[in-house]
């Protein structure tokens, strides 16, 4: 039992790291239609920002955290300025291929600049567990799923509350409407980007003290992201994250309970399944066509 | 210019619409076919990858550029087909028959890959196919009593009615070359029956296809059926090629080569498909070139153009230097895929269509005709 739940949470707080990141394909989804298959590669790029100012350049923990994210944000700007409005209205075939690219470059570029080791960040919860009777819970796992929680939910606020949030909805209803109706959709779209950019850096630097940095992490964490995303129902907030977790969860029971070798496959496997039996993901809508 | 009247139904499905085709297309059989004896061993090994590259992208074109499913799970279709060789090659089965064997077995697991794909679309596909080669990969390396699991597998030289054909020989080059002819040629004339016209009608509108009378489903199945089928007799000959395969070979890398190969070359065409996969392959000679010439030559010029020999010296040492960092490789994929998508959406084959009709219209090229449409999107979701 006990080991259950220590397999629990710890499955819980990676997936809420896949949450995250998945997070980050929800908003580019919600508001452009885009999947952005680079999203792992910018929070691995997040997470090496954070490590350049904390580890490399001696900043506050928190100072730092706050400048990657600030940096990122512009990054993601700059990223769709570059690659993604030059394509959007184009075939999704074009748009994953060019995402797709993005990605192979940050990773390669990456692995030149900081090299290909394993890198950590020293975080404020590193160090310290809590004790639950017997159960010991690691203070770095229970900071990731706290902030998973809190993001979550000021992005659901801000989707649904606020008028940015509202002309983001509509751009992605139709472009071609929201533009008549006085939406700036350039605009909407670059500050999606930037969003989803700062999404992924915060993933990344709490991800440092869990999997360590290294420049192929982004793949592999942004690999395992899609099925959390499609899981909850792409387009959908809380989905996202409701998927991550069960991913997540999935995993690490999967790499308890089950021999060797499921681990890797077992959210792939419910991924079909889900795909199979309800394409539309736990969380997603059902809308029907009316002619 | 040459104008093509049509007239009749035969004047447009013809193979050659006319003579000039049939010239230059013997004149490249012809080159092809003394190439071995001409070219160097390394540029023939080479040339080799070029025809199974480009049978798979033949095969991904047939699925993504016509029916217009995308599918990034080709490295597991691949890799079906080479494990079923080495595998049956165990037991002593010829080569016809494990080589038919492999395709068939693709062609039906292909299938069975086809018939969850018919419920989803776009992006849902192409995570589905994901999922599917990350499951087989997962599979051959656990399944050891049958894939040998991580050690990998060796396959044995390859003999066809009692001949041995080692890797390198110029016979099996002949063997690849006849694959992708076969390959490209059935491909043509499916795209010319009602099948191919099936396909191509599921790619511009499911809807118009389904209200034309077209069943949609039985072709979506067909089309990854076919695919999958001439990726297996590709995994065959890729198997022989490298002589020992093991999972990680078929990685998710490998599939986004093969997207890189038909979206490079163009994904509306055939020709695409065989100038995607020569760039692909001759892209690691390139960097070999420019890891080890490339720097001796910029030194040159630099010392031409008034530079002293420490100064040459410095920048021959700087451009090797780059030339040789780790990454390089995925950097220039990513440049190369992102400039594509931008600028040279039609590909390689695209470039050349637009310089034939630069010079068939001298005065009256237009450079728009080429154009994209820019579409303002209205959500997928309620389609």
């Amino acid at each position: 039992m006990l080991d259950f739940v220590q397999q629990l949470v710890s499955g819980v707080a990676l997936g809420c790291v896949y949450g995250l990141i998945a997070l980050g394909f929800v908003l580019v989804y919600k508001a452009t239609e885009v999947v952005n298959f680079a999203q792992g590669d910018l929070m691995m790029l997040g997470g090496f920002f954070a490590f350049t100012f904390i580890g490399m350049l001696g900043l506050n923990y928190w100072l730092g955290f706050a400048g990657a994210v600030a940096a990122m944000a512009l990054f993601g700007m700059l990223a769709e300025r570059v690659v993604v409005r030059p394509i959007l209205g184009y075939p999704q075939f074009s748009i994953i291929m060019a995402t797709i690219g993005l990605g192979y470059f940050l990773r390669s570029v990456a692995g030149m600049i900081w090299g290909t080791d394993d890198f950590k960040i020293d975080t404020p919860f590193s160090q310290g567990v809590l004790r639950i009777g017997s159960l010991v819970l690691a203070y770095d796992k229970l900071s990731v799923i706290a902030a998973t929680i809190i993001l979550c939910t000021l992005l659901y606020l801000f989707f649904n509350k606020t008028t940015l949030g509202t002309a983001m909805r509509a751009s992605s209803e139709n472009m071609l409407a929201a533009y008549y109706m006085g939406i700036p959709v350039k605009r909407v779209v670059s500050i999606v980007w930037a969003i989803s950019a700062a999404v992924a850096t915060c993933a990344g630097v709490l991800l440092a003290p869990i999997t360590f940095i290294h420049s192929n992490v982004g793949l592999v964490l942004g690999l395992k992201a899609f099925p959390a995303a499609v899981l909850g129902g792409f387009g959908s907030i809380p989905g996202a994250v409701v998927g991550g977790v069960l991913i997540g969860v999935i995993e690490s029971m999967a790499g308890f309970y089950l021999p060797e070798g499921w681990k890797d496959v077992a959210p792939y496997i419910v991924l079909l399944a889900v795909l199979l039996l309800k394409p539309e993901g736990l969380f997603g809508l059902h809308v029907r066509k009316k002619v | 210019m040459r104008f093509l009247f049509k007239t009749d139904y035969e004047d447009d499905i013809r193979l050659f619409p006319h003579s000039g085709y049939v010239v230059s297309y013997g004149l490249l059989i012809a080159v092809l076919l003394i190439a071995p004896y001409v070219l160097s061993s390394y540029l023939m090994s080479q040339l080799v990858f070029v025809c199974i590259y480009a049978t798979v992208g033949v095969a991904l074109l047939i699925l993504t550029g016509f029916t217009g499913q995308a599918s990034l799970g080709h490295a597991a279709f691949l890799a079906i087909g080479a494990y079923t060789a080495a595998y049956l090659q165990k037991y002593n089965v010829p080569f016809p028959v494990y080589f038919l064997a492999a395709g068939l077995l693709t062609g039906l697991i292909g299938a069975l890959v086809g018939f969850p794909a018919l419920r989803l679309q776009g992006i849902y596909l192409v995570i589905a196919t994901i999922s599917f080669a990350f499951i087989v990969e997962e599979i051959l390396a656990r399944w050891e009593s049958v894939t040998n699991g991580n050690e990998g597998m060796r396959i044995k030289t390859l003999s066809l009615l009692g001949v041995a054909v080692p890797r390198d020989s110029p016979i099996f080059y002949f063997l690849c070359l006849a694959v992708l002819v076969l390959t490209i040629v059935g491909t043509l004339n499916l795209l010319r029956s009602p099948t191919g016209r099936a396909f191509v009608a599921i790619r511009d509108s499911e809807t118009a296809a389904r209200s034309m009378g077209v069943n949609v489903a039985l072709y979506k199945v067909k089309s990854f059926a076919i695919s999958a089928a001439i990726t297996g007799f590709a995994g065959v000959l890729f198997a022989h090629k490298l002589s020992f395969i093991s999972p990680e070979m078929f990685t998710l890398q490998l599939s986004i080569e093969f997207i890189i190969v038909i979206l490079i070359g163009g994904t509306f065409s055939l020709h695409g498909a065989v100038l995607g996969a020569i760039f692909i392959v001759m892209l690691d000679p390139f960097l070999t070139y420019l890891k080890d010439d490339m720097p001796g030559i910029i030194a040159g010029l630099a010392a031409t153009f008034g530079a002293g020999t420490e100064a040459a010296g410095n920048i021959q040492s700087k451009v090797a230097a780059f030339a040789s960092l780790n990454g390089l490789k995925g950097a220039i994929y990513g440049v190369i895929i992102v400039l594509f998508v931008l600028f040279e959406p039609l590909g390689l084959y695209g470039r050349w269509l637009k310089i034939k009709l630069f010079f068939q219209l001298f005065p009256l090229y237009k450079r728009a005709t080429f154009k994209r449409q820019k579409i303002y999107v209205k959500s997928e979701r309620n389609r």
